[in-house]
């Protein structure tokens, strides 16, 4: 019989904890479908999280280095500048990447480091229990926003993708979801243009993937996916925000 | 040596050039005073030998950098001051608690806060208990002269290797500053432990991680254990120190650094009024020279410890003396470069007072 389904080589026989319902499990897998298919294993660096993501570590079956809270793109600089041939991608989540990390993020962005992000947004800080995160959207309750996000007091959603597509740096930078199996697969589509632009040397490529919290959200798994599709892709519509290929085409 | 051809170098470009002949080829830093020679030097030398130099957004990014690349198997360094320092205190709690090797240079100026630009010994705690959090200790050379410099930021680069561990130099602005003739050399081949842990894509080998968290207690503890193992390794065999006018020493100055060069001065002074006063010298103020120190406590009627700080070393000088000896202070912070001729005053001082 042919065999039409399988794990992905690049991710070990190890069950995820993730909760039921978190976008990392799809995510993870399309990142270790893609190198397998794209050969990328033995010459890809995975710089996982501070965050629900950190034990990314224990599911891709390639060489990782943890990163303290924020810090990913400052690491993977230095692997990639030290290591230049080397395929090296930071995966991350809101709070990581948009605010803590917003220094490391845009520097590496405007540098043009040869990297790639896979920004997972949330809207929320998942590990820690549902805080309130720079991507919150205006009205979201989360623990330590029980009244809503107010813009008055806690400013407003944070949109890093938009401001580092107008970094000179940044050479592809696009932003997807996994509302639905079709935008699954234009999520795959996407991180594997992320990383081919990164294998032509081109600059900083970033994907960041909308992607639901059911559990911080306090929602069935059902209902996170039709509010990750109604309302936070509304708040961060999805698109191509940049991509110098194209540039060059037209 | 004295045959060897000396050139006139600065402590901050003696710090660099010996870090590239140790084979450092990754450098990150931020600019701060007083140790901008550092990175300005290493920003052209580094395209020499084919390395890599960045200046980082911040120190945080810089240190984080280095983690990169030294998990990837490449010797890097930073350099910056004592605020700077503070930025870099979470990259050097993770890279003791990854086992990496890096060297990290401290050009410590006047503080708390922004402090000023001038010498000052005030990150000695900082610099010997961790700095950073969690239960983690890290070698700490305080260099005496711009050929210690050299030699020492060399040498840092293998102890780096040797035990898998952030290591410091702890310098400050003066000897950052000044120029004196040394003798540049290259590095000795010593054998150091295969590089087993490094990332660089898992091509024909199983794929390894590099991490710090560790939510299992039980192997937390065992972790903490196996480090506090390596660090006892480090103070039975890493100690240094330098003696002078020991032998009939009944005084003893204690200081490190600019201080003890302040010190040395001083002790030359009362010398020549006959006093029999010595100095001791750490060189490794982590770990500290316990044992030579606690020897001297058997001949010593009293020791003075000089700081250009309120006074942060005397406790390692109470506890390695176990307080068997009385133990003076006298300190100027701030960044105050007192003359030889005020310490010789207060050894005089204190001689009499005790009628020695």
């Amino acid at each position: 019989m042919k065999k039409v389904f399988t794990r992905p080589k690049s991710l070990k026989p190890t069950p995820f904890h993730y909760c039921p319902g978190c976008g990392h499990s799809i995510i993870h897998r399309l990142v270790a479908e893609l190198i397998d298919e794209m050969d990328m294993s033995g010459k890809i660096i995975c710089i996982p999280p501070a965050g629900c993501a950190v034990l990314a570590y224990n599911y891709f079956d390639i060489d990782t280095c943890e990163s303290a809270h924020g810090r990913g793109c400052a690491i993977a600089t230095g692997f990639k500048r030290a290591l230049p041939d080397r395929i090296v991608f930071t995966y991350q989540g809101d709070g990581d990447m948009a605010a803590i990390g917003t220094a490391e993020t845009i520097h590496a962005a405007n540098r043009g480091e040869v990297i790639t992000s896979i920004f997972v947004n949330n809207a929320v800080y998942g590990m820690t229990g549902g805080q309130m995160a720079p991507t919150t959207m205006l009205g979201q309750k989360t623990s330590t926003s029980p009244y809503g996000r107010r813009s008055k007091i806690e400013g407003y959603p944070l949109k890093i993708t938009d401001l580092i597509a107008q970094l000179e740096g940044a050479a592809y930078v696009v932003r997807t979801s996994v509302a639905t199996p079709a935008k699954v697969m234009a999520t795959k589509k996407a991180l594997k243009r992320a990383f081919e632009i990164q294998i032509e040397g081109l600059g900083y490529t970033l994907v960041e993937v909308l992607s639901p919290c059911p559990t911080n959200w306090k929602m069935s798994p059902k209902e996170a996916f039709i509010y990750l599709e109604e309302i936070m892709e509304k708040e961060y519509p999805l698109g191509v925000f940049k991509d110098i290929t194209k540039k060059k085409e037209s | 040596m004295d045959n060897a051809e000396k050139v006139l170098m600065k402590g901050t470009d003696a710090i660099a050039e010996a870090a590239v002949q140790a084979g450092c080829l990754c450098y990150f830093g931020y600019p701060i005073t007083p140790q901008n020679e550092i990175p300005e030097y290493m920003s052209r030398r580094m395209e020499e030998v084919g390395g890599v130099f960045l200046q980082g957004e911040s120190e945080i990014a810089s240190i984080n950098m280095v983690l990169g690349a030294v998990a990837s198997g490449a010797r890097a360094m930073t350099s910056s001051s004592s605020p700077g320092i503070s930025l870099k205190q979470e990259g050097l709690s993770f890279l003791a608690a990854m086992e990496l090797p890096a060297v990290i240079v401290n050009i410590n100026r006047g503080g708390p806060g922004l402090g000023n630009i001038a010498p000052s010994q005030g990150d000695y705690y900082q610099a010997t208990r961790g700095g950073g959090h969690g239960d983690y200790r890290m070698p700490v050379y305080a260099p005496g002269t711009v050929q210690e410099l050299y030699d020492l930021t060399m040498k840092s680069f293998d102890v780096a290797d040797m035990y898998r561990s952030p290591v410091m130099i702890l310098g400050d602005g003066m000897m950052g500053q000044i120029m004196e003739p040394i003798v540049m050399h290259k590095r000795e081949e010593i054998e150091l432990p295969p590089k087993d842990y490094i990332l660089d894509g898992a091509s024909g080998r199983p794929s390894r991680i590099v991490k710090s968290l560790v939510l299992d207690v039980r192997a937390m503890e065992e972790h903490n254990w196996k480090l506090k193992r390596k660090y006892d390794l480090m103070k039975r065999d890493l100690p240094l120190f330098e003696e002078y006018m020991i032998d009939d020493a009944k005084l003893i100055v204690v200081a490190y650094g600019t201080a003890a060069r302040i010190a040395k001065g001083a002790v030359n002074r009362v010398r020549d009024n006959g006093l029999k006063v010595g100095l001791f010298r750490p060189i490794t103020v982590w770990p500290f020279p316990d044992e030579a120190l606690a020897n001297l406590a058997k001949q010593a009627k009293l020791f003075l410890v000089f700081e250009m700080s309120t006074g942060q070393m005397i406790d390692d000088v109470r506890l390695a003396t176990h307080d068997k000896v009385d133990c003076e202070f006298y300190g100027r912070p701030g960044g105050v470069v007192p003359a030889p001729q005020e310490i010789s005053r207060i050894i005089e001082r204190h001689w009499l007072q005790r009628e020695l």
